[in-house]
């Protein structure tokens, strides 16, 4: 496309390898956090739930402002990492922090939707033919939950190729290192005769969001028809 | 010969649970009104639900000793369990949810052939269908597999024929039968359908009001649930393999024979006789238009309002008639006098 710049070339990379990531580590997490909510009786249930909530009312900035605290040189994790010489401030792996904590309640609440309609009773039946907790996890719940996972990630990879305010607290607005489309688009706004690229980068983004729209469609037509 | 020793309580919100009876047999029912506890009882003995206190006891093993702290998982009891709507695996073919229990049994208890089963429940044609194509019989016969699969020591069926039509019932049961019959499975059965429990079952466990403790044969039940209004006590009739008699068919009774009108196909029949079609004679008649002339001794008389039911010796087998008081009376009905009872040809109603 040669309305693009190099610049952007990287930002919409950046965007991709953030979203990918994001969503590949959250979601094993998510499965975790829902299957606790759906099936568990554990003390401080409501607190996971009130956590894990929090991001989805949250202001963005707010998010990744408490991250900073939490990531920074003396914050809880980031002197633990610092000792481990592994910096999130202003990288790659910030940025994929910050889009996972802001994502993560959309695809929490997805798939606890989807176990929770779950007949209990396919568990029951599950058990009684000699199959165990883990076991019936795997093999019964999490593909009758299949497709409430794949919608939540969907739309965690949504949220993830449009954040910005928890990003740019966290990871900052490095071209080619964490500048994903959204801050590119911002910066351009900010310079002057920048509009026409902002513009370029806008549609850019529609056409990705829309082609994550039709892939999510078609791929839950096809669940729905197995 | 299982052995099942059952004594617990459990309470699910306002509904107290209590059951106290031991039993031994292979073919258990379990009988009551919906609401009486019936399904309760099946989830403790699952281990789908965790009783209150109490022990239960399988064979020499077991499952639950509140005292002892012992809880056994599901899926170590070795029970299976056919759910009332059957519950097949959405996500699975049939030849996946068959083998689903099967690969999951031990080795060394993988007694009985999964083509065995298929070939009894004659599923061969299914194996490769999603389940959600299948009808309502068929997915009530793959559940039944799927279970029996497991080789348990008991299996156990919520109202597996509920839902199910007139027809497909019977035909269902009639699966039933040759399935416990060829593998040897103990059996409990859970029931409203008091025709249900007599087909399938030797002896009966009452569920009333969420109290299980009354043990009794199934026959003594049917005799004694006749004493309400509005039921009819039905004879069930096991003949043997008909015989052409001119355009009629000739069944063996016990030491006597039956003529009916109605053919059948098995080696064994079974035949529903309501005790209201049975007319009683004080001689034996000349000459009459119904083709069955019983000679009977009375053996019991029981009189609830307008209605006496008489149980009759013929031969080697049992029957009973349901007639009014001034009969009696005037035949001077008695324990040990001689009676003759005649049936219509036509008054047979083919069960299974």
């Amino acid at each position: 496309m040669p309305f693009l710049q190099p610049s952007d070339l990287d930002a919409i990379r950046l965007s991709f390898q953030v979203a990918c990531a994001a969503t590949v580590v959250s979601t094993p997490l998510g499965i975790g956090v829902a299957y606790v909510l759906v099936y568990t009786r554990i003390p401080g249930k409501s607190l996971i739930e009130g956590l894990t909530n929090l991001p989805l009312v949250l202001p963005p900035v707010v998010v990744g402002y408490l991250l900073l605290l939490l990531f920074g040189r003396r914050g809880w994790i980031g002197s633990w990492l610092m000792e481990h010489n592994i910096q999130v401030i202003f990288t790659l792996t910030g940025a994929i922090i910050a889009s996972s904590v802001v994502g993560f309640p959309l695809l929490v609440r997805s798939i606890r939707l989807g176990m929770e309609t779950i007949d209990p009773a396919y568990r029951m039946a599950a058990r009684t033919l000699g199959s165990g907790p883990w076991d019936t996890f795997f093999t019964v719940t999490l593909p009758l939950s299949g497709k409430a996972v794949f919608v939540g990630m969907t739309l965690m990879f949504a949220r993830s190729l449009g954040e910005f305010g928890a990003t740019i607290i966290l990871a900052g607005n490095i071209p080619g290192i964490t500048q994903t489309i959204p801050l590119a688009i911002y910066e351009y706004t900010g310079t002057p005769g920048g509009d026409r690229m902002a513009l370029s980068l806008c549609l850019v983004s529609i056409l990705l969001s829309y082609v994550v729209l039709l892939i999510s469609g078609a791929a839950s037509r096809s669940l729905d028809r197995r | 010969m299982m052995q099942l020793a059952v004594s617990v309580h459990k309470q699910l919100g306002a509904f107290n649970l209590t059951a106290d009876f031991t039993v031994t047999g292979q073919r258990i029912g379990l009988f009551g009104p919906s609401g009486s506890g019936k399904s309760t009882l099946m989830h403790l003995l699952a281990g789908l639900l965790k009783p209150d206190r109490g022990t239960l006891r399988l064979d020499q093993t077991p499952l639950f000793d509140s005292a002892n702290r012992i809880n056994l998982a599901p899926e170590a009891r070795r029970i299976g369990v056919v759910f009332q709507h059957n519950h097949l695996f959405p996500h699975m073919s049939v030849r996946r949810n068959l083998l689903y229990g099967w690969k999951r049994t031990p080795v060394h208890e993988r007694h009985i052939d999964p083509e065995a089963i298929i070939e009894v429940l004659q599923l061969g044609k299914l194996l490769d269908r999603g389940v959600n194509l299948l009808s309502g019989g068929e997915r009530q016969r793959v559940a039944l597999a799927r279970t029996v699969l497991t080789c348990p020591r008991l299996i156990l069926m919520d109202e597996p024929l509920t839902g199910l039509d007139e027809e497909l019932k019977f035909q269902i049961i009639s699966y039933l039968n040759s399935v416990f019959s060829r593998f040897e499975i103990p059996l409990l059965f859970i029931s409203h359908s008091l025709m249900e429990i007599r087909l399938m079952t030797e002896q009966i466990l009452i569920a009333e009001q969420g109290v299980i403790k009354r043990r009794m044969a199934t026959e003594e039940l049917a005799r004694s649930i006749w004493s309400t209004p509005g039921q009819s006590y039905v004879n069930l009739l096991h003949l043997g393999r008909p015989q052409p008699l001119g355009d009629l068919w000739s069944y063996q009774w016990g030491d006597i024979r039956l003529i009916l009108t109605e053919y059948g196909a098995n080696n064994e029949n079974i035949f529903e006789l309501d005790a209201r079609e049975i007319v009683l004679f004080k001689h034996h008649p000349e000459a009459t238009s119904a083709r069955n002339v019983l000679p009977c001794t009375v053996r019991n008389l029981f009189t609830a309002g307008n209605r006496v039911r008489v149980e009759l010796q013929c031969g080697s087998n049992t029957l009973t008639v349901q007639i009014v008081p001034e009969s009696k009376r005037e035949l001077e009905l008695a324990p040990g006098k001689e009676v003759v009872a005649v049936i219509k040809a036509s008054a047979f109603k083919k069960v299974l």
